[in-house]
């Protein structure tokens, strides 16, 4: 998967397998790349028709950012039929919007994508777990 | 990971745009990997390796 171009990406929600929601989460105040994360936002969703786009605002919509457990603007929640937990934050460009791009199509399969000794030492996981990933565009 | 457990929520942060975060988790290098807020997972790693890591902070 590390292999694919953005274009490739791109084609590949063309054929999502399941509907997939984006939760934008924004900020009026104080954030300088919510513009620029709800376009990218915007540009992907026009990509496939089962791609939606939700638009919340962190300070207002204070259930939403409770349910979804979101710190900071901008944010993105990837969430198919159910949440699944996943979250981008800031504006995805360059390594990230591919990351977001392969979110979604994980999310719309269904498949975490890995190992079975993976999966298995994850289903013993009973106490939450909270990764966050600090990335660069490049 | 997140897929695979209903525990697990696994954020990618963009560093450049919460230097506050970068302060708070004393990130010095990408990607790195905080879980929980406590243990920390520098550089990519193979994937047995970072669930065995990730997994282990709870453990």
């Amino acid at each position: 998967m590390n292999a694919r171009t953005p274009a490739d990406l791109e084609a590949a929600l063309a054929d999502l397998a399941a509907p997939v929601k984006l939760l934008f989460f924004t900020q009026t105040f104080g954030c300088d790349t919510c513009v620029s994360a709800r376009a990218v936002v915007d540009r992907i969703a026009s990509l496939s028709a089962r791609i939606t786009v939700e638009e919340f605002n962190l300070v207002l919509d204070k259930d939403a950012v409770r349910t979804f457990g979101i710190r900071r603007a901008p944010a993105i929640a990837v969430v198919g039929e159910a949440d699944t937990g996943i979250r981008f934050y800031g504006v995805p460009e360059g390594h990230e919007l591919i990351s977001l791009v392969e979110a979604i199509l994980l999310v719309a399969s269904r498949d975490s994508g890995l190992s079975e000794e993976s999966r298995a030492r994850l289903a013993e996981v009973e106490a939450p777990i909270d990764i966050q990933v600090f990335v660069t565009p490049t | 990971m997140a897929l695979a457990s209903p525990h697990v929520t696994a954020a990618a942060v963009a560093a450049a745009e919460y230097p506050d975060l970068v302060h708070e988790y004393r990130v010095t290098g990408v990607p790195k990997t905080v879980v929980n807020e406590r243990t920390e997972i520098l550089g990519a790693v193979p994937e047995a390796e970072f669930v065995s890591q990730v997994v282990g902070a709870v453990g």
